[in-house]
């Protein structure tokens, strides 16, 4: 399927601007809606036009690693978020922990975030990972 | 405790060390160092026993599981001496022997690795005092077997005695399995000397009897019981270390064990009584007829441990404390001889190239120490003085005789039994050795040391044995007959009696036993011409009943796999449909939430309402798609105005991925733009439609309807932030609350993810257009 040149133009920002929103709701999530699953599912959205657009070797090329990875690298993201919890022995698993750096405004920080990092990539890995075997290699 | 905890544990670590490295030396080296890791293990139980103070039985509780319940360890009584000394002693010489046995096979490594493992399997359920662990290893040793009887699994005939064994086996597993996690539950414990200790709460339990009958059943098939005796002589499809190792001496004996072990609960109970006596009885009796109509010197050999089990398990179903005495004598006795019986036959097999009895004769000139250990071992088969075996026919004879009303019968047959066992035993001896010198496919010698040393061996310690017998007895057999009865017991062994009945008996077997020696050659054929025995045997019910369960779910599958994805989904959607108006029925109906009348929110509704009718308007496909879309789209409005934007902001980013996805799938498929159904399949599939829309209905109502209990959202609320830090409560609530939850989602996920790579990677190509 060849993409319309305007498509083609215009990919390069359908990637970047969904993948710089994605990271904002991640972020923002834990006070606002958003939140790691979307966000996964607005970069894998962003994806999957570049892929339509440029082809699917080019979306794998700028993903780097191949969707599989991005799942495993997700998991270990949540699973490690949770060890840190053993830093206070009394703790459980996967209870987080908070610091808050005191620069001119409260920024708390958590484990909470690592952990949705996690479910960030692997949102990501899953979702480029069926539609791309779905859809099949565009190229060659 | 000379023995620190984890002395029992070692000979199961020495036999596991010993595979990883049999594995790595491969081929014969392997076979050798597996024999010398069996005699350390045989040395680490004689040690450990050795070091036990004051009687008691070492013991170690190197793990547990208290959360399930579970206590598990190993311990090391009489009855648990006895058995692991026989598996690794005779485990170091049938390895030795294999190494040579089987010199120049590529497959010897494996071999050697799986009886290694075996060995393990075996020690770990002989010595395990928890029913859970005995039961794990006693299905390691059915696994370990089915490989070993499939060793040739280029034969046909192997693959099904393989199968066979283990579908028996492990058929008779899953019934120990209900059974002892019955007596676990009736005792409260799975501990075995906590559920022997637990004797009348397990024989009060309400399914007492039950259990009792499953874990009978279990054992009987692992000890070739009949109506089970049948996949015995067809595991002689296994190389002959195998057979004489894991079918005559060790793992046949498991279920014998398992009875003996829990004899101190069930024995004054008269159906165990009944049971294993009559069962022990029939099983001899078929072992010795079925027996005498064989020629292959490997089935002769199996099919009398059939009787020698039958014997064991009529011995343990008899009270008195004669009869515990007398079964661990006849086991060790038995394992003795049968073990270097079976060595000798592998030899004849591997020196003349036949196994075949009838063409074997006059051998004793060119394989004089093979004719040595066999006869030793004959003669202690026979039962004849000064021999281990006289003492244990003795003995056998002598509870048998104290059986009480039934004493007749039991000794009885076991006469006839005895006098077949004679002539067997004549057979591969005498016939074998003596008399006139038969050709031979090939020219016999002697086999070297290494192939002689095993039944050599177990042959002369059946000699010594018999000289010394109260030495083995307050050494070994007290003990384990200690274990069996739940009660001190102490029978000296003696190998003269006097002139006494029982002394008479083994005259008169010897006598009896000659005479069928003597006309084997005319009563084999006649007794094989008897071809009703292969027509109604429990063989035959085996076949019968497994071509059954392949036609049943064949039948299944073609009804159930019909293979048409229209019919699946018609299937799936109905299924949706009819279980919730089913429950919904089944409450009584439903009730209508109250109305509060039209929220001027509804036009989100309206959408969806749209779309819902678009998609089955829809005469392309890919316009269903979109009306589809519009659904979606239509929900999550529901969802932004009805307070929950994150649910929201998630629907409308999964709509606008689902509909990419569809449509670039759909671009790609040949699906014809037009609808090609009948009205007839449209008729029909709108049903399902309506009736999967109107059930999903009338449950959201009755959702609607129902109290509503808002204590888990209000406390998930006040504590967000608080305990979170986080004002997004579902934000919080994913990734903090309940974040293992999530964390198995996001596994699923990816899961999943790799499932579909799975699948689709091959499918990719032929879903291209013009494929």
């Amino acid at each position: 399927m060849d993409a319309s040149l305007i498509l083609r133009v215009s990919a390069p920002l359908l990637l970047w601007v969904p993948m710089a929103v994605s990271v904002y709701l991640l972020i923002r999530g834990h006070n606002a809606p958003g939140g790691g699953f979307v966000g996964g599912l607005v970069a894998s959205a962003g994806l999957v036009f570049y892929a339509i657009s440029r082809g699917q070797e080019a979306a794998l090329r700028a993903m780097r690693l191949p969707p599989a990875s991005w799942c495993g690298i997700g998991l270990l993201t949540a699973l490690g978020s949770g060890l840190l919890a053993w830093l206070d022995p009394s703790a459980g698993y996967l209870t987080h922990r908070w610091w808050f750096p005191d620069i001119s405004v409260t920024l708390p920080l958590g484990t909470a975030l690592v952990f949705d990092i996690g479910v960030y990539l692997t949102v990501i890995g899953t979702i480029t990972a069926m539609v791309f075997a779905l859809v099949g290699e565009e190229t060659g | 405790m000379a023995f620190p905890d984890i002395a029992l544990v070692l000979p199961l670590a020495i036999g596991l060390v010993a595979a990883a490295l049999a594995a790595r030396l491969g081929g014969h080296r392997a076979a050798i160092a597996g024999s010398v890791a069996a005699g350390l293990a045989f040395l680490a139980y004689v040690l450990v026993s050795a070091g036990a103070e004051g009687g008691a039985a070492p013991a170690s509780a190197f793990w547990s599981v208290p959360s399930l319940g579970i206590a598990g360890g190993l311990r090391l009584d009489g009855l648990s001496l006895l058995l692991a000394l026989l598996i690794t002693g005779i485990g170091a010489l049938v390895l030795l022997y294999a190494g040579r046995y089987l010199q120049g096979d590529p497959r010897l490594t494996r071999l050697v690795v799986l009886l290694l493992l075996f060995m393990v399997a075996m020690l770990g359920a002989v010595t395990a005092d928890d029913v859970i662990t005995l039961f794990v290893f006693w299905e390691l040793t059915s696994i370990a077997s089915f490989f070993l009887v499939g060793y040739d699994h280029e034969k046909a005939g192997a693959r099904k005695a393989a199968l066979q064994a283990l579908l028996v086996t492990g058929g008779g597993g899953l019934a120990l399995l209900a059974g002892l996690i019955l007596v676990a539950m009736a005792a409260g414990t799975t501990s075995l000397s906590g559920i022997i200790a637990a004797r009348e709460a397990v024989l009060a339990h309400p399914a007492a009897m039950p259990a009792m009958l499953l874990v009978v059943l279990g054992c009987f098939t692992k000890s070739a019981q009949f109506p089970f005796h049948f996949w015995l002589p067809n595991a002689m499809a296994a190389p002959t270390p195998v057979s004489a190792y894991l079918h005559s001496a060790t793992m046949v004996k498991l279920g014998v064990y398992l009875l003996a072990r829990l004899s101190p609960v069930y024995q004054s109970e008269a159906l165990w009584q009944d049971l294993l006596t009559g069962a022990g009885l029939l099983t001899a009796a078929t072992g010795a007829l079925l027996a005498l109509r064989e020629n292959d010197l490997k089935r002769v050999l199996a099919y009398t441990t059939v009787t020698a089990l039958g014997t064991l398990v009529l011995l343990i179903g008899i009270a008195p404390d004669l009869s515990a005495t007398a079964a661990v004598t006849f086991l060790l006795v038995h394992a003795l001889y049968k073990a270097a019986l079976f060595l000798v036959a592998g030899i004849l097999d591997h020196e003349t190239g036949t196994r075949d009895a009838a063409a074997l004769g006059g051998l004793r000139h060119a394989m004089p120490w093979t004719a040595a250990a066999a006869v030793l071992a004959a003669l202690s088969m026979a039962g004849l003085p000064p021999f281990v075996g006289f003492v244990a026919k003795e003995i056998v004879y002598e509870a048998k005789l104290a059986t009480g009303g039934a004493a007749g019968v039991v000794a009885g047959i076991g006469f006839l039994v005895n006098a077949a066992m004679v002539a067997v035993a004549g057979l591969l001896s005498w016939r074998i050795f003596f008399g006139p010198r038969r050709p031979t496919p090939r020219a016999p010698h002697d086999p070297p040391k290494s192939m002689l040393a095993g039944p050599v061996l177990l042959a002369s310690l059946g000699l010594l044995a018999g000289a010394a017998p109260g030495l083995v007895g307050a050494w070994l057999l007290d003990d384990a007959a200690t274990a069996i009865l739940g009660r001190p017991v102490e029978v000296p062994l003696k190998l003269w009696h006097g002139f006494t009945p029982v002394l008479a008996m083994s005259a008169a077997t010897i006598a009896l036993g000659l005479l069928i020696l003597l006309g084997w050659e005319r009563l084999m054929p006649r007794l094989r011409g008897v071809a009703a025995m292969d027509r109604f045997g429990p063989s035959r019910g085996y076949d019968r009943a497994l071509a059954r369960v392949i036609d049943f779910a064949e039948g299944t599958t073609r009804a159930v796999q019909h293979g048409s994805l229209r019919g699946y989904m018609r299937t799936l959607l109905l299924v949706a449909a009819l279980a919730p108006l089913a429950v919904l029925l089944a409450r009584g109906g439903v009730d209508l939430p109250e109305s509060g009348g039209l929220d001027p929110r509804a036009f989100a509704f309206g959408l969806v309402a749209l779309g819902a009718v678009a998609t089955a308007l829809a005469r392309s496909t890919f316009a269903a798609v979109m009306a589809v879309g519009l659904v979606g789209f239509g929900t999550a409005l529901v969802f932004l105005t009805h307070g929950a934007p994150d649910v929201a902001l998630t629907q409308f980013t999964v709509e606008v991925l689902l509909v990419v996805i569809l449509a670039t799938v759909l671009i790609r498929l040949p699906v014809k733009a037009r609808d090609i159904r009948t009205p007839r399949q449209r008729a029909g599939d709108a049903a399902v439609a309506v009736a999967l829309g109107g059930s999903v209905a009338m449950l959201l109502l009755a959702v609607l309807a129902s109290p509503f209990d808002p204590r888990l959202g209000e406390w998930f609320g006040e504590n967000s932030v608080p305990a979170g830090h986080g004002r997004n409560v579902v934000n919080v609530i994913l990734v903090d609350f309940r974040a293992l939850d999530t964390l198995g989602e996001i596994a699923v996920l990816a899961i999943a993810a790799f499932a579909v790579i799975a699948l689709l990677r091959g499918a990719a190509r032929p879903l291209r257009p013009g494929n």
